[in-house]
């Protein structure tokens, strides 16, 4: 307990403890403040913290070990790419709001799939009751792909899938529906979240067991290195472990913790680390303390290349990029006063860019009600539009290179996120932790103990417990209806379609997916076979049920921690 | 004679995989001194009931973010008259509009704890209403 309340930000007003020890300084008397990730900050930093570290870090954006980015001239040759999470309903009501946003500037798609696809359930599946097209866009088949996307060049817009447990599937799905449409997938770009370790511990949406779901992705990684090169069959998500407790610093060093489980896989399969590793992605959260924030991503760029480069032996620079999408911010938001939620959207949004992201995505003011409103998101890529065409953010890489605080921070938080690494390890490694629920205890921990530091005002939040209205107005949001109707229509669709197609060949193609499985090879040639007849996501999920089992949550050694 | 523990059993009904708030309740409980059984991800209503019956629950909590609760409520609370849990204490959490709380307390659920209420809420509100 004393270790996790010290891991919370404290911004009480206390002498520091050594004041009497040591003589008189600026820092005495000054409340003591340690940021989430454990590093206590003092009040002022100078050149004398930078020649008490290490040799400094002189290297430059886009040179090795890209502490400062990983492009030479980043935002002021091409700014990040902007992809906002969406998707509802059904595949047409989906396309259009995707339409909405490129004509509004958007730069590329980030897909919400229903909870239903996402878990591997067909739309009329009893499990799918009240579900369908809820909280994303509900997908079946391959029909669900080719209008969703109908009228957008793949090229020009780069879709992000925020899949996982049936990720394998629905890559397959998006590949197989580019192919039809004429693109040569060699020269696909994308990106697919598929990141199953972290949603055994946030977000939630396994289907298989721990070892089958890794197996699943280095199958992807492996196809999509030999047949769509340019795809990104990836994402590693600190984001949903932060959200679920974790510190900045643990939620960098628990992320490659599973990106070096997922390379291990790959290089498992006789690939080479300059093969792939290229291709792997991330996906951070930006809320917080904004300076722990861009040393995270400072720091966590400098560990990941020496990650690729010491450990893996990797040759091509590129290899060792730390490529990343940093948004959301989904915790940070508040559901009191939520209008102040779209200014915290514009300090994430900040952060994410001193920290030099790939790509930018700003969960609404609105989001802790409801699905987004078009206004609402509209508002998100006007802010970020704000920051490119008004603030500045675009002109100079790096531009906190060089603080003394900030490169000072940055050392220190790479000291963090080895530290974070090494406790994996200490547990057996990623995959085990994950599988026997160790890790879900300690994130879980955390996130009750920062729920105690809300609730007694140690951890201070705007509207929560300081400046509270007392008259809380009624918060001016539209919620989104769920649409009964639409799901209706989805369910008979899918009727429609297995009505239509050819059943035999359905049946032949889902029985080839569940022999490969058994013999343990790469699923995805026969997946890409299965959704090219139209076969459900329901039905290829349960070929690889039948073969691979369910995953069991652990939930009980998490009780002990209490 | 030494009082039985208050037991709580705290599920996650449906497809939604947000579990932060559902594991701080437990450690909220766990610390309140209750008995504390939880479920983990995505159990049908069929498993909860059955489960509740199986640990013998004085408190059915249900966490829900997805927006689902009406429809998983409805169909909970028909099993749970059913199975003879309708004199336990019904609680539900998570993302739910004000719009529809007045329609679950009216399905019998007695606490309802938005996104945002204290965990000293919620185990006052236990301590008080259980018989």
């Amino acid at each position: 307990m004393s270790t996790a309340s010290s891991k919370i930000a404290s911004s009480k007003i206390a002498p520091s403890k050594e004041a009497s020890a040591r003589p008189r300084s600026v820092h005495d008397g000054v409340r003591r403040v340690v940021n989430e990730s454990g590093i206590e900050i003092k009040p002022l930093y100078t050149v004398e913290d930078i020649a008490a570290g290490a040799p400094p870090d002189l290297s430059r954006p886009g040179e090795p070990p890209f502490t400062r980015g990983i492009h030479a001239l980043m935002y002021r040759h091409r700014p990040w790419t902007m992809r906002q999470y969406t998707g509802f309903a059904n595949a047409a009501d989906t396309n259009a709001r995707f339409k909405y946003l490129i004509a509004n500037g958007q730069t590329g798609l980030n897909v919400a799939f229903d909870l239903a696809t996402q878990c591997g359930y067909d739309s009329d599946a009893a499990e799918a009751m009240g579900e369908v097209g809820r909280v994303g866009m509900a997908v079946d088949t391959l029909r669900d792909f080719e209008i969703a996307f109908d009228g957008i060049d793949l090229d020009a817009i780069t879709v992000s899938l925020t899949v996982n447990g049936s990720a394998a599937i629905l890559i397959a799905m998006y590949l197989a529906m580019a192919e039809k449409r004429g693109y040569d997938i060699s020269r696909l770009r994308g990106t697919a979240q598929n990141d199953i370790l972290k949603e055994f511990i946030g977000r939630g949406t396994w289907v298989f067991p721990v070892d089958p779901s890794v197996k699943l992705v280095a199958d992807t990684i492996e196809y999509c290195a030999k047949v769509a090169p340019k795809y990104s069959p990836v994402s590693v998500c600190g984001y949903h472990i932060r959200e679920s407790g974790a510190t900045p610093a643990e939620e960098m060093g628990y992320a490659f913790s599973i990106a070096k489980a997922y390379t291990d896989a790959a290089l498992a399969r006789g690939l080479d680390i300059d093969e792939f590793a290229g291709r792997l992605s991330f996906n951070f959260n930006i809320f917080g303390n904004l300076f722990e924030q861009v040393a995270k991503f400072r720091a966590g760029r400098r560990r990941w290349a020496k990650i690729v480069v010491d450990e893996y032996g990797a040759k091509n620079p590129s290899s060792g990029w730390l490529r990343m999408i940093a948004g959301g911010g989904g915790f940070g938001l508040t559901i009191e006063q939520p209008e102040n939620n779209i200014m915290r959207g514009a300090y994430y949004a900040l952060i994410a860019a001193l920290g030099g992201a790939q790509t930018m995505a700003l969960c609404c003011y609105d989001e802790a009600y409801t699905i987004p409103t078009p206004k609402a998101q509209r508002l998100s890529l006007r802010t970020m539009q704000l920051l490119i065409e008004e603030i500045g953010l675009t002109d100079t890489a790096d531009p906190l290179g060089g603080s003394y605080y900030v490169e000072t921070l940055t050392n220190q938080m790479e000291e963090k996120i080895v530290e974070a690494m090494k406790w994996v390890d200490q547990q057996g490694g990623i995959v085990k932790a994950v599988a026997e629920g160790v890790i879900q205890a300690r994130v879980s921990e955390y996130a009750y103990q920062r729920q105690r530091a809300l609730e007694n005002g140690t951890l201070r939040k705007v509207g929560v417990n300081c400046y509270v209205e007392s008259e809380e107005e009624k918060p001016n949001v539209e919620l989104h209806p769920y649409d009964e109707m639409g799901a209706i229509a989805q369910v008979e669709s899918l009727r429609r379609i297995k009505a239509e197609r050819d059943n035999a060949a359905v049946e032949r193609a889902l029985d080839a997916v569940r022999a490969d499985a058994a013999a343990a090879r790469n699923v995805m040639p026969a997946l890409m076979q299965a959704v090219k007849t139209y076969a459900t996501v329901g039905e290829m999920t349960r070929a690889l049920i039948d073969i691979y089992g369910r995953f069991r949550e652990p939930t009980q050694l998490w009780r002990q921690v209490a | 004679m030494s009082e039985r523990k208050i037991k709580v059993l705290l599920a996650k009904p449906g497809l939604d995989g947000h579990d932060v708030g559902a594991k701080v309740v437990v450690h909220a409980l766990l610390r309140a001194g209750f008995d504390v059984v939880y479920t983990g991800l995505r159990q049908t209503p069929e498993a909860i009931v059955k489960a509740a019956r199986d640990v013998d629950a004085d408190v059915i909590g249900l966490s829900i973010l997805s927006g689902s609760h009406i429809p998983l409520c409805r169909r909970l609370r028909d099993l749970m008259f059913d199975h003879g849990l309708h004199d336990k204490l019904w609680i539900v959490g998570g993302n739910i509009p004000e719009t529809d709380r007045m329609v679950l307390r009216q399905l019998g659920y007695r606490g309802i704890f938005p996104t945002g209420s204290r965990t000293d809420d919620i185990v006052a509100f236990i301590r008080e209403n259980v018989r």
